[in-house]
């Protein structure tokens, strides 16, 4: 490896993680405050600007309120950062460092556009191509449980004692349902690459979107009958991200009328924004992540692609730059998707949580994995044996309804 | 107190799926959002918003117009038409006043005086804004009709001694107000 490989991925470590993901943390804190506002019929954070008037100018520029999480994160810098005499030190310190950080690494395997091109050399725009991109993001973001566990435990008083449980609890059940939903996915693909993934999709169809770039091993049909399971997979990821990052319908480890802040209730200063940071963050990584894999990553869709790909100055070939700002602008689609739930879905009880991810979740990935086998082999299988596969993926599906149903608690009949 | 029993409602299929649910609260924020953007929300027109949501956004535009005819706001001192200043110093509303913030320094007036009648007029007349909770006890105490609430309610200042309205400042806020007076009345 020469110096210049290794100056490549320096750069692409400093601007992917710190000029391009770690920027939409303040912004989608900034959406997050303005769109809550706008469905609340509120105006929302709109006066911090640059203060031009300080400097002798005569007018101030707003900008619709963007440079207010900068103010914030500066009064957070200022505030007294507070240790309780009662927590146990060590743990308390690092507790907010383990949740940003893997939040931050797991940024490392996705891919932000196709490959760039500049006289003759080609950088994909990835910071590590691993083969095993969703693995070593689950691996990696289910770290960050460790962090708001020992947050929990480390600050030594009962609020914060019962979130990190609660979000031990919670990651357990939903990191089952995370894994398995995507495995019809993976089958699909053929393929744990995400750069390939991504590929794949820009090449025949996005798989929730799957209307372009038919040829013979990838017919319309296949790919609308895999639309089903996709959808399915889709539905399941997508909750189970929500539950995987604490944000609202799940956000059982801090939600505030119950526990004070829950894990980060001794927490001040910029500790306590390395967890807010930690939690949006996440947001974002969990966003890309479907995105990538569901809704065609860097893609622009309908065939275009491989006109973007070819677009050059010279021996500059710019297209994955167009990629990158159209990944950017799903992201930001789906981060304001992630806020709209947030102010829609009221928290869920945490019976009702277990539940969901135990009874419904786990068994319906389940399911959909042999149902998604059974269509990504059915071309290859005889009639019968598909009639069989259907048949018993039927029963399965029957057996399973019918055990939730009887294990339901049923309501006792009271008599007023 | 009795116990009252309650019983959970059944759900039927629909509503233990949750989805139909979760669409309707997904079209009704919508609609707040798209509402709001366009200024049309409900209730934006009466509290004129400044065209996003409901909100009326501070400085720029202000509720000074819509303020009610029974709006208590700051305590001022009046004169009457002739330009006198009503007040005679009898120290009702110092001693009505709840939080005390009523300060008077009265001080006589001299028997060669035309109006030595009234006896006393004010020679310091304190309100320490910062104390005052704009409750209207002086102004329905007052037997002279001279001191009134008025509709200024931005009372600001960078330090308490500027949230001292001395006898002044209250004159200018209030203004002259026609109309009975007692003690000045020369017939009286």
């Amino acid at each position: 490896m020469d110096i210049l490989q290794i100056a490549i991925i320096l750069v692409k470590i400093v601007t992917l993680t710190f000029l391009v993901v770690l920027p939409l943390v303040p912004l989608s804190v900034y959406f997050e405050r303005r769109f809550s506002a706008i469905i609340q019929d509120r105006v929302g954070p709109n006066r911090v600007g640059i203060p031009f008037s300080l400097l002798g100018f005569k007018k101030d520029f707003h900008l619709f309120g963007l440079v207010q999480p900068i103010a914030d994160g500066l009064k957070l810098f200022l505030k007294e950062d507070f240790t309780p005499d009662h927590v146990r030190k060590v743990f308390y310190w690092m507790a907010p460092a383990l949740t940003v950080v893997p939040a931050l690494i797991t940024v490392c395997v996705v891919p932000f556009g196709s490959p760039i091109s500049i006289f003759g050399h080609t950088e994909k725009l990835v910071i590590a191509d691993l083969d095993i991109g969703p693995l070593f993001v689950f691996s990696v973001a289910s770290l960050s449980v460790y962090g708001i566990t020992l947050a929990g435990w480390s600050s030594n008083s009962k609020f914060p004692f019962i979130g990190g449980v609660r979000s031990t609890a919670q990651m357990i059940s939903y990191e089952i349902a995370l894994g398995l939903s995507i495995v019809p996915v993976l089958m699909y693909y053929g393929d744990l690459n995400l750069s390939t993934i991504v590929k794949q999709q820009a090449d025949h169809g996005w798989l929730l979107l799957p209307l372009w770039g038919h040829d013979a091993t990838h017919t319309l049909s296949s790919k609308l009958l895999f639309w089903f399971p996709a959808a399915i997979a889709f539905l399941i990821f997508t909750i189970s991200i929500f539950a995987e990052t604490n944000r609202m319908p799940f956000d059982l480890p801090e939600c505030e009328t119950e526990l004070v802040g829950g894990y980060h209730t001794e927490y001040s200063s910029m500790k306590f924004a390395m967890f807010f940071m930690g939690e949006y963050a996440a947001m974002v990584i969990g966003s890309a992540l479907i995105i990538t894999l569901f809704l065609g990553g860097w893609s622009i869709g309908f065939g275009l692609d491989a006109v973007v790909e070819k677009l050059h100055i010279g021996d500059f070939y710019f297209g994955g730059f167009i990629h990158m700002g159209c990944f950017m602008t799903k992201l930001l689609a789906f981060i304001l998707f992630f806020i709209l739930v947030r102010w829609t879905v009221p928290r869920f009880r945490y019976d009702q949580l277990m539940k969901l991810g135990w009874v419904v979740f786990f068994e319906a990935a389940l399911i959909n994995v042999f149902l998604a086998a059974l269509i990504v082999a059915a071309p290859q299988l005889q009639a019968a044996i598909i009639g069989i596969g259907s048949v018993l993926l039927v029963i399965l599906t029957a057996a399973v309804i019918w055990v939730a149903k009887v294990s339901e608690e049923q309501p006792k009949i009271l008599r007023a | 107190m009795a116990v009252v029993k309650l019983q959970r409602p059944k759900l039927n299929f629909g509503e233990k799926i949750y989805f139909g649910a979760l669409i309707k609260g997904f079209i009704l924020t919508m609609t707040h959002a798209v509402k709001s953007l366009l200024g049309k929300s409900v209730g934006a027109e009466t509290l004129a918003s400044s065209g996003l949501g409901v909100t009326m956004q501070f400085p720029e535009q202000r509720w000074d117009d819509h303020l009610p005819e029974y709006y208590r706001g700051a305590p001022a001192l009046v004169t009457d038409e002739q330009g006198r200043e009503r007040c005679v110093s009898c120290q009702l509303c110092e001693f009505i006043c709840p939080p005390k913030a009523i300060k008077i320094t009265p001080s006589e007036i001299p028997s060669d005086d035309p109006w030595a009648k009234v006896e006393k007029r004010p020679l310091e007349f304190d309100i320490d804004m910062t104390r005052c909770i704009y409750c209207g006890m002086c102004e329905e105490v007052c037997p002279e009709q001279a001191i009134y609430l008025r509709k200024d309610y931005l009372i600001t200042g960078l330090k308490r001694a500027d949230m001292v309205h001395n006898k002044k400042r209250l004159y200018e806020i209030g203004g002259t107000r026609v109309g009975l007076v007692n003690k000045w009345n020369e017939l009286k």
